[in-house]
């Protein structure tokens, strides 16, 4: 195979070479070339290597189709893996190189694969998975340092991408004859258009194609279309733009790749590529037709390609992929191939047709060119190990099969046709079912289930003027359905030859001297080098369903996904099975029609705009400390608060020492806070919470536990009684918009009649929550018209004042277990009193604490953090919080309390654990065994919720969910950890600091 | 990506849209006089029925309240939306799915 430039032809730009790298090699193109046209001309054959027996491959196609020419494009922090060398327009300075073969493509040692091919059958990588297990370890490092295709960047992506919001009447998906005829007809008639198509360029086929349109070269018509289309304002036509995906109610997905074919200047301040979100009244598709390979022997040597591809490179680049071609085909469409490229001066050495044929129209051009047209023969294999050197003709016999010697012919390109597969993706993802059709041997689409329209050759009507008429006629009604009074001249402007062709034979697979399997490899997928031979071994092995074929095989796997292969491999699947391939059916069509990029899909979410941070008023003081954070939700939460050279553990040891000694002060504005008020409001909380609020009087507190309906624990959180018709709950910092959705879906859907209102106020106040002896000294300072007096101010009540001046709710309640005072100040009010709080507290030896210390001091006191105590499958009872469960009334989750499996003695219970020895901290997360043993499995009885040294004991901690663990107590289980170590420890009551309650007074 | 009509609001995307699950499921008026089979059906129990299904939505990045939506879940389609305590509307006896 020895591409050239040809000397004249082609839409490429003769004056403006294009310099670029492909494999380490400087090459030269023109600029409207593709890197694929561009390789072909430079005479490089081998472009890549296959993913299982790394055989040498060449460019197949021209378009999306492409299965080999699978390249790494671009160097370092722009790379991109795996795009198509037939899709990447030639830019200066290009960079490209071959994925998966090392060390490099002439010289492959994978190769060796091929050599043992025998050994790797359908299912190899399954197979393997499964013998024995121990040994995948090795033998996946050995796959992946083989296989595998292009790499990720390793370095911050420096583009940036968009996401683009559109409505449309008709989105029209596809600039080839159909889908210009289609836009030209709904825009004439008013409609606003969407004009998408992948290609640089518009026009689809008709760009590589030799037909006439009134007499003229199609691409005078394509002149004129798009300029009427670009001059209407309301028509928007988008090249470069895959519609990848089509999603209901008419949503559509399109990729659109903005700079990559810009220089460096041009490209200026643009995104990379955008991301199209649209919603169209009505969706043409006009995708088109990916022509179908013949299974043969020795198909994927470089040089076999897509007759049409060859056709275009010819026409379109002006590039000729060899110097003789042998066409090979069971239809008409490659006949016009032939006669493209005899004129333009290409030896068209013979012209293989699998049918009989008397004399017609293409028949006799064929003959009057000059062309060797053999027909009821087939190409059974190609001879040449690195490209084509020859192929082996065999004429087939009246049963379809071959015998006796081949006819060789010595050539370098075989430009094969099997026919046309409509590019029915769009309109199998949109719900429709395709349908298969005799006539044409293929998938057309079936019955419309969303606002669309088929039209040209994706409907299975390959012929232009087909295209033209169904496209103007698709215009029409798409323009109607959405309101516009349409008729269309467009057909009648376009004139051009009615021809009819002599029906396709299909063709699935093309007989051999030898059973696949046998002779020379007959491929179907190859980017996943699956063959004819292999669908038959998975039909032996009992697979039915093309669904698992297609999972054993690796049918359509490959980043092509089956556009070219999986209806060969369907065809002889269904073949094997004794069945029609419309009951043998398809595989089901995913998007994204081809590759998007992890950016498109991010588009401008990424770094600071990846998620919404959320800050609390106080959040430049803990700053200005140096606080380390801690991500809570999207909260950040100052997690301790380091001095001079400490480390987590030292910071942490300080702060709660202080805290219990003298006055900690921690930030706890991002507590979720919800104002319940209205009539019923303690009525409603009565059947939200676990215990009662109906009965709690105003200025008091309760702690409340939530369960969801299944009995399992939600939230908790404590709540105050402002008055009769008014609380003010708080949640769990990352609960609050849950319970906030939980109580207005039950207010909204199930107890309309209640009059509750609820009002979300986390942001609206700040918190500051003092704690330890020296916190009520503190306090009385702060405040003139607030008794801190214990007969005044007892536990669980709260008081309204003044705290540094500003107006404040101050809940004495506690988290920590010393006497704590949590100060609610509005918001804005937050820095200016923590500030003041903390200088007044200078004397008292004030200390902030971050999370970490107020997680240690609630452990300590055995207080559970819902959602790290508790998962989910955790019921009050399994917490030994009876007390918070009231007997007297129903709530929420209640009668699950008591469903047989919730009663049961053995269910997993809080403990706490202290470890054999005090220095020994367990994991959180590690499993409990009662016996630790070698044999596997060991029953697990627990495990471990919270653990922490603590300080204050001077020793370990921790909290854990142990099967019938409260019976346990003072009986040991064993933690066996992933490094080897095993640790002991006792089953102990789970509050360890100050059983009795007392510090709360002092 | 549906086009969900509020009650309220009117036609929104689904992004500004949340599911919960299928409507018109009563809570029990005496739940402790139920037997575990009968808490268990209407705690876990879904009709789960092919075609034109009955459902709750809420329009929780808009006026966050609740209503139910009759969608067939096979085509998607959703037929008409209807505010909590509105009882369903009929279903067409030419819709064929069930
Ligand atoms: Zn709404």
């Amino acid at each position: 195979m020895s591409g050239r430039r040809l000397d004249s032809g082609g839409r490429i730009d003769r004056d403006r070479p294009i310099s670029f790298t492909f494999n380490g090699k400087s090459l030269t193109g023109y600029a409207g070339d593709t890197l694929a046209s561009a390789l072909l001309a430079n005479g490089v054959s081998i472009v890549g290597r296959s993913f299982k027996y790394h055989r040498p491959r060449g460019v197949l196609a021209a378009g999306a189709e492409e299965p080999n020419a699978i390249v790494q494009l671009f160097e370092g922090d722009r790379t991109v893996p795996n795009p198509k060398a037939t899709q990447v327009e030639l830019v200066e300075g290009l960079v490209a190189s071959s994925v998966n073969c090392w060390p490099s493509v002439d010289y492959d040692i994978g190769a060796i694969n091929g050599l043992v091919s025998k050994a790797l059958p359908a299912g190899f990588y399954y197979k393997t998975f499964m013998w024995p297990r121990t040994k995948w370890e090795s033998y996946e490092k050995i796959i992946r340092a083989a296989a595998g295709l292009g790499k990720v960047p390793d370095q911050p992506d420096p583009d940036y991408y968009e996401k683009v919001n559109a409505h449309t009447d008709v989105l029209v998906v596809g600039s080839g004859p159909a889908g210009l005829a289609a836009a030209l007809s709904a825009s004439r008639a008013g409609a606003r258009v969407l004009l998408v198509d992948e290609s640089s360029e518009f026009g689809g086929s008709l760009l590589g194609s030799t037909e006439l349109i009134n007499e003229q070269p199609a691409a005078t018509w394509i002149e004129a279309a798009v300029a009427e289309l670009a001059s209407n304002p309301d028509v928007q036509m988008l090249d470069r733009t895959t519609a990848f995906g089509y999603y209901d109610h008419n949503f559509l997905n399109l990729a659109q790749r903005v700079t990559d074919h810009l220089d460096t200047d041009s490209a200026g301040s643009l995104p990379r590529e955008r991301l199209w979100r649209v919603r169209a009244a009505q969706v043409v598709i006009a995708t088109g037709a990916l022509e179908r390979p013949l299974v043969f022997g020795n198909n994927d040597r470089p040089g076999v390609m897509l007759a049409s591809a060859v056709s275009t490179y010819v026409n379109r680049y002006g590039v000729s992929p060899g110097s003789e071609i042998v066409v090979f085909t069971n239809n008409d469409s490659a006949y016009r191939v032939a006669l493209d490229l005899n004129a333009a001066g290409v030896s068209v050495k013979a012209l293989v047709d699998s049918r009989a044929r008397g004399a017609g129209a293409p028949v006799d051009e064929i003959k009057a060119a000059g062309i060797d047209l053999i027909t009821s023969s087939v190409v059974s294999s190609v001879r040449g190990a690195r490209g084509v050197k020859a192929v082996d003709v065999h004429a087939l016999t009246d049963d379809g099969t071959v015998s006796g010697s081949a006819r060789r012919i010595d050539c370098d390109v075989v430009a094969m046709s099997g026919g046309w597969s409509p590019v029915v993706h769009l309109h199998a993802q949109s719900g429709g079912r395709p349908r298969y059709d005799d006539v044409s041997a293929s998938f057309v689409p079936g019955v419309a289930v969303q606002s669309q329209i088929c039209a040209g050759a994706c409907n299975g009507d390959f012929l232009l003027h087909e295209c033209l008429s169904e496209g103007a006629a698709a215009g029409v009604r798409a323009a109607a359905a959405s309101g516009y009074d349409a008729s269309s001249s467009v057909e009648a402007e376009a004139r051009v030859a009615t021809n009819t062709e002599t029906a396709l034979e299909p063709l699935w697979l093309v007989p051999a001297p030898k059973e696949p399997g046998r002779g020379p490899k007959q491929f179907l997928d190859y980017q996943n080098d699956t063959t004819a031979a292999d669908i038959r071994l998975a039909v032996r092995e009992g697979f039915r369903s093309i669904e698992h074929v297609k999972r054993y095989t690796l049918l359509g796997f490959g980043t092509d996904q089956g556009k070219l292969g999986n209806i060969n491999g369907m065809a002889i699947a269904a073949k094997a099975l004794g069945q029609t391939i419309e009951e043998t059916g398809t595989t089901t069509f995913r998007p994204a029609y081809t590759p998007v990029t992890f950016g498109t899909w991010a588009g401008r979410g990424v770094g600071e705009f990846f998620d919404p941070v959320r800050k609390t008023p106080m959040h430049p003081w803990h700053e200005e400390r140096g606080a380390e954070f801690e991500d809570v939700g999207q909260w950040k939460r100052p997690w301790f608060y380091p001095e001079d050279g400490e480390d987590m553990h030292a910071a942490v040891a300080r702060e709660c020492l202080a805290t219990r000694n003298a006055i900690g002060v921690v930030d706890a504005s991002t507590l979720g806070k919800i104002d319940v008020r209205g009539r019923d409001a303690g009525a409603f909380l009565d059947r939200i919470y676990t215990n009662m609020f109906s009965s709690l009087k105003p200025g008091h507190c309760r702690y409340g536990l939530m369960l969801h309906e299944d009995g399992m624990v939600m939230d908790d959180g404590v709540s105050a009684r402002i008055a009769d018709d008014h609380y003010y709950m708080t949640t769990t910092t990352g609960g609050a918009a849950h319970v906030l959705g939980w109580m207005e879906q039950w207010l909204q859907t199930e107890w309309p009649e209640m009059e509750v209102y609820l009002t979300s106020v986390t942001d609206q106040w700040a918190t500051i929550s003092l704690s330890g002896p020296k916190a009520r000294a503190l306090c009385e300072e702060l405040s003139e018209d607030i008794d801190y007096g214990d007969d005044a101010f007892p536990f669980m009540t709260f008081r309204q004042g003044r705290v540094a001046g500003a107006p404040a709710r101050v809940f004495r309640i506690s988290f920590s277990g010393e006497r704590s005072y949590e100060i609610n100040v509005p918001a804005n009010y937050g820095l200016a009193v923590w500030q003041h709080i903390l200088d007044a507290g200078e004397k008292y030896g004030i200390t902030p604490y971050g999370t970490e210390t107020m997680h240690v001091l609630r452990a300590e006191k055995g207080f559970i953090i819902v959602g790290q105590d508790t998962d989910g499958s955790v019921t009050p009872i399994d917490l030994g919080m009876n007390w918070v469960v009231s007997k007297k009334k129903d709530f929420l989750g209640k009668r699950s309390l008591f469903r047989s499996d919730t009663v049961r003695e053995d269910r997993k219970q809080l403990v706490g654990l202290l470890t054999e020895h005090d220095h020994e901290v367990l994991p959180e997360g590690a499993q409990l065994v009662e016996v630790p043993s070698k044999v596997t499995p060991v029953p697990m009885v627990g495990h471990v919720t919270s653990s922490y040294f603590s300080p204050s004991l001077n020793r370990s901690i921790a909290l854990a969910l142990v099967k019938d663990g409260r019976r346990m107590k003072g009986e040991s289980v064993f933690a066996p950890l992933i490094d080897g170590r095993l640790m002991k420890a006792t089953i102990v009551d789970s509050v360890f600091y100050d059983p009795k309650g007392d510090r709360q007074n002092v | 990506m549906f086009i969900i009509d509020c009650p309220w609001c009117g036609e929104r995307d689904q992004s500004e849209f949340s599911y919960g699950g299928e409507a018109h499921i009563v809570r029990p008026v005496e739940p402790e006089a139920l037997s575990d089979n009968e808490w268990a059906d209407y705690l876990f129990m879904r009709k789960n029925t092919k075609g034109r299904y009955l459902e709750q939505w809420v329009h929780s990045a808009g006026c966050r309240r609740w209503f139910n939506a009759v969608r067939d879940n096979v085509t998607y389609e959703i037929s008409a939306t209807y505010k909590p305590g509105d009882s369903a509307p009929a279903a067409e006896h030419a819709e064929g799915t069930s």
